[in-house]
């Protein structure tokens, strides 16, 4: 068996420019999937405003009820029988992100709930309303907690923008397969995009790190 | 001990107050007052109701009948609580001291106080950390000032709890069991600082099984048990003669303890 990554060497250039697509790609989702997250999360915490609870947890029960790539495809090959023509890289961002909100949620309301209901009550008890209390004592508590899980949630979002691919934007994985329909060298093209997906998500685990660190000296995580 | 003059209207009026925590009833016709610069202290054994009695003056919990006015607001009546808006400034005028502190994990000593009157007195922060160096001076932690509360040992972190309480300026100060969590040699310096609130005139409502503070602070002692006030009076009375025998049980329970 003989390797011969030089289709690897020349499309170089190819690779780069498709690997900051993914970037691309994954920043716009994560951001939109933090956002839809954190109002999703924050919907579900009271389940006696039973409009805003019964969305919420529908949207989180459909999405992470069905596969990405159905959502994916629904959105770009599906809407246009409606006549909604969307462009390629919106609706990956908005398929991944969509997504994604759906564990985010998870993550924001399990890191609320785990806020030690003093503080709640300590922040009421100044004067402070429900919202004050949330945005000045909760969520910065919770946003500490949620820093790990969140993290696992971003590598995940990295790897599944793969998919993405397939909706013909052109990303690492889509550069990939077009250098691998010219040179017939699958493995070592793979090879190539697996390290390449490999430092991405490891430079993400790292800036975490570095983040979480932060607070800690902070003195924001105990 | 302070003299109290007794014409003077209620600050707190508790009248038929019930709350029960489903089928549990927990408290069952409460009647209470605390005037101004009183000190109140309310004693009884663990699940009479006393913290929840306490927790519904300042609205944490919303008893089902009967009536609280404090600081002259109807804070509730029959079941049916102030309004949102209302209560919030009400709880302004309640300071609430916690069994388990709660001081903001993620703020500083300062900020922990600053935070209430920033937010709702539109203090500057330059302004407001003025008032909360005072305060901390006050509860002997200046020293403290950019301690983070994990720092802390229990009973810097209650006197903490306490300055912020008191940068609210409030009229009246619930202590909900404020020593029950510390190490006993951490207990006297948290009670100094009540009795020093107490020898400057503020109105308290205290639930604590100190009785030695009980006995030196108190204008009022309010004996609990089963959601029933079961009698109430000085502490002369209630220590030394105490009318009813669930009282004296109590007591002695207490005091054989130490």
């Amino acid at each position: 068996m003989d390797l011969d990554f030089s289709p690897v060497w020349s499309g170089w250039p190819q690779l780069l420019q498709g690997a900051l697509v993914t970037v691309e790609v994954t920043s716009v989702s994560l951001l939109l999937g933090c956002v839809l997250g954190l109002l999703i999360g924050m919907g579900r915490l009271h389940p006696e405003r039973r409009w805003v609870y019964g969305f919420c947890t529908a949207y989180l029960a459909v999405i992470r009820g069905t596969p990405l790539l159905v959502q994916l495809f629904i959105l770009f090959f599906g809407l246009p029988q409606f006549g909604i023509m969307l462009p390629a890289f919106l609706c990956g961002v908005l398929g991944l992100g969509i997504y994604s909100g759906a564990y985010v949620s998870e993550i924001v309301r399990g890191a609320i709930q785990s806020i030690d209901r003093g503080q709640m009550e300590a922040a009421r008890s100044i004067g402070l309303s429900s919202r004050q209390a949330m945005l000045n004592v909760i969520l910065p508590q919770a946003v500490v907690r949620m820093i790990p899980p969140l993290g696992n949630e971003f590598i995940a979002l990295i790897k599944n923008s793969a998919l993405v691919s397939l909706l013909t934007i052109h990303d690492l994985m889509h550069e990939g397969q077009k250098i691998i329909s010219v040179s017939y060298r699958s493995l070592e093209v793979y090879l190539a995009i697996a390290l390449m997906y490999f430092v991405l998500t490891g430079l993400t685990t790292l800036a975490l790190r570095h983040v979480e660190q932060r607070l800690r000296a902070g003195g924001m995580v105990q | 001990m302070k003299v109290t003059p007794n014409s003077t209207e209620p600050i707190l009026r508790i009248r038929g107050l019930c709350k029960s925590f489903g089928a549990q009833p927990v408290l069952q016709g409460i009647d209470l007052d605390v005037r101004p610069s009183q000190v109140v202290v309310v004693i009884g054994p663990s699940g009479s109701g006393k913290s929840t009695l306490l927790r519904c003056c300042n609205g944490l919990e919303q008893a089902e009948a009967g009536r609280v006015d404090i600081c002259s607001q109807t804070l509730v009546d029959q079941g049916r609580m102030l309004p949102e808006a209302q209560l919030n400034a009400l709880r302004e005028d309640v300071g609430m001291v916690f069994q388990s502190f709660n001081l903001f994990a993620h703020l500083s000593v300062l900020d922990n106080i600053t935070l209430g009157p920033r937010k709702l007195r539109g203090q500057s922060r330059a302004q407001a950390e003025m008032q909360a160096r005072a305060l901390l001076d006050k509860v002997g932690l200046a020293h403290k000032a950019d301690a983070m509360p994990a720092s802390l040992s229990g009973g810097q972190k209650q006197r903490v709890a306490i300055a912020r309480a008191l940068a609210m300026q409030p009229r009246v100060m619930l202590f909900d069991e404020p020593t029950s969590a510390l190490d006993p040699e951490l207990v006297g310096e948290v009670l100094q600082v009540m009795k020093l609130l107490a020898s400057e005139g503020m109105t308290m409502m205290v639930v604590t099984h100190e009785m030695d503070f009980a006995k030196e602070v108190a204008d009022v002692v309010v004996v609990m048990d089963a959601g029933m006030v079961v009698e109430s009076g000085p502490p002369e009375t209630i220590f030394s003669q105490p009318t009813q025998e669930r009282t004296r049980s109590f007591l002695q329970a207490i005091l054989s303890r130490s």
